[in-house]
């Protein structure tokens, strides 16, 4: 009973909050365009799906995901659980005693980012529209790593204190150096993946790693240091993205094959 | 019959398949590293049912309902041939969909914890309350926009890149002149703007509307709306952290 009620009342939530959208829509279409909806039944039934899908989806992550992530997240930055595994004779913590932090923190960031609806969007549709050059799985995987990197690497700052805009600037001249050997035909799906990443799975997970680590490091302040892992996660899935590419298209060259190479350029 | 029920099934699979790391990932940390048996397991597993069943339905959702009518539209607009009318709407959508973004509520509410601490604002409700909602609408702002700069690139045609890069300027320009403890918040809000239901929408606008214009490439051109959402707000946000 308890369960049917969490769902209708999420079910609400969710209507609430895309139902600003749904009128921008309407508006437009009905009084701007002054069209009528295309397929009208298909599309109703295919907003009916996405509310009840979510609402469903949000649900199972409040009863199964989020409470045990969060409390894994806590457990694991736990000073008491870090002394465990001590390889300092000091006992003052160094930041190789959080290795199992770094690990938890890449490998929930990888399974976050593929079971992340948004992103699962943008790669059917960059599937369909490259013509198959750039596969589904291809784009969340590249995404998926960096994530898994970016908030690695985001925990080992909070952890050492080292200031935040360091890191972004550095992955900016990263990306801006990326920029101009890319494919030009990877760029724009590139930079797009650096939002996409983090929605409605990643962001709490993420979120409480983040809170729970600065929490308990010394020196840090949950307030200020706490931040900075999203940051990190929208980051780095440019640089994977563009390096996919620049694999592939590095891997064709090697391998001579006119083949693939036509294939990309009759796209572009 | 066996059709019907095999297209049930295979988009459940892939919704496994897509759950499966994540199921993994938990069941190794808790049990090999944290070495703890998982509370509760009758309702996780309750809750990971509803998750592949949510995630079935919302694909599914996408691709008979937000695609073909951010395409729709998109292609009316083309058709339509009125610029101001596509600006209003790319504005419209941006700010619409971020104000009421649940993810930015939260992030708001806790820079206002994070103002109040830091003294730059009063440590009472009220003021703490009009911190976040200025947030907010700076946030909302921002995104609109973003998606009427994305617009205009998709129909002028401009390379993303010399854009994105003079963002990136703007960011750490901003950065070394903004209030040290505004700055996590900023470059988080740039990742949370987009929501779930907003990026299929705002993809499919674009890649329609770089369809429906003569010289343009969906996938050079189409692509790229979701960056713009996520730079402007650091830029954005940033500078409500200079001006408060």
């Amino acid at each position: 009973m308890q369960l049917l009620h969490d769902i209708f009342f999420t079910l609400l939530l969710t209507i609430r909050d895309v139902i600003p959208i749904l009128a921008i829509l309407l508006g437009f279409q009905l009084l701007v365009l002054k069209r009528p909806i295309p397929n009208l039944k298909r599309t109703i039934t295919g907003f009916i799906y996405v509310l009840l899908g979510l609402g469903l989806f949000l649900v199972g992550l409040d009863k199964a995901l989020f409470p045990l992530g969060k409390l894994m997240a806590q457990q694991l930055t736990n000073p008491e659980f870090i002394q465990q595994g001590l390889h300092s004779v000091s006992g003052i913590l160094q930041w190789q005693d959080y290795l199992w932090v770094y690990l938890f923190a890449a490998a929930i960031g990888f399974a976050t980012t593929v079971a992340e609806p948004s992103l699962i969007a943008v790669a059917i549709k960059a599937q369909a529209v490259s013509g198959g050059a750039i596969s589904t799985w291809g784009l969340r995987l590249a995404v998926a790593v960096g994530v898994s990197l970016g908030i690695a690497l985001g925990t080992f700052r909070i952890v050492t204190g080292t200031p935040l805009h360091f890191y972004i600037v550095a992955g900016y001249i990263v990306i801006i150096i990326q920029t101009m050997f890319a494919p030009r035909l990877i760029i724009a799906l590139a930079y797009d993946s650096g939002g996409v990443t983090t929605s409605t799975v990643t962001v709490p997970l993420v979120t409480a790693l983040g809170l729970g680590l600065a929490s308990t490091v010394p020196g840090r302040s949950a307030l200020i240091d706490g931040f900075g892992l999203i940051a990190f996660a929208s980051l780095f899935p440019m640089i994977t993205v563009m390096g996919y590419a620049q694999i592939v298209q590095w891997r064709e060259k090697r391998a001579g094959s006119q083949h693939g190479k036509d294939k990309i350029e009759n796209d572009s | 019959m066996k059709q019907a029920r095999k297209g049930i099934l295979v988009p459940i699979q892939n919704s496994i398949r897509d759950l499966l790391p994540i199921i993994l990932v938990i069941a190794f940390f808790q049990y090999a590293v944290l070495k703890q048996p998982i509370p509760n397991l009758g309702e996780i597993l309750t809750g990971a049912v509803l998750v592949i069943l949510g995630l079935t339905l919302f694909i599914r959702g996408l691709e008979i309902g937000l695609f073909p009518i951010g395409e729709a539209m998109a292609y009316g607009f083309a058709r339509k041939g009125s610029l101001a009318w596509l600006i209003i709407f790319a504005f419209a959508l941006g700010f619409g969909t971020t104000i009421a973004e649940p993810a930015l509520i939260a992030v708001a509410d806790e820079a206002a914890d994070v103002a109040a601490l830091g003294g730059m604002i009063e440590n009472s409700g009220d003021s703490r309350y009009s911190y976040a909602l200025g947030l907010r609408i700076t946030v909302a702002l921002s995104v609109g926009i973003a998606i009427v700069v994305g617009v205009i690139r998709i129909i002028k045609g401009w390379p993303i890149h010399y854009l994105i890069i003079t963002g990136y300027v703007g960011v750490v320009v901003m950065t070394t002149f903004a209030p040290k403890e505004i700055i996590g918040i900023a470059y988080d809000s740039g990742g949370v703007t987009t929501s779930t239901v907003t990026v299929p929408l705002v993809t499919a606008l674009g890649v329609g509307l770089a369809s429906s214009i003569k010289g343009r490439n969906p996938m050079t051109d189409g692509f790229g709306l979701i960056a713009f959402a996520s730079l402007t707000p650091m830029i954005f946000v940033m500078a409500y952290g200079m001006v408060i």
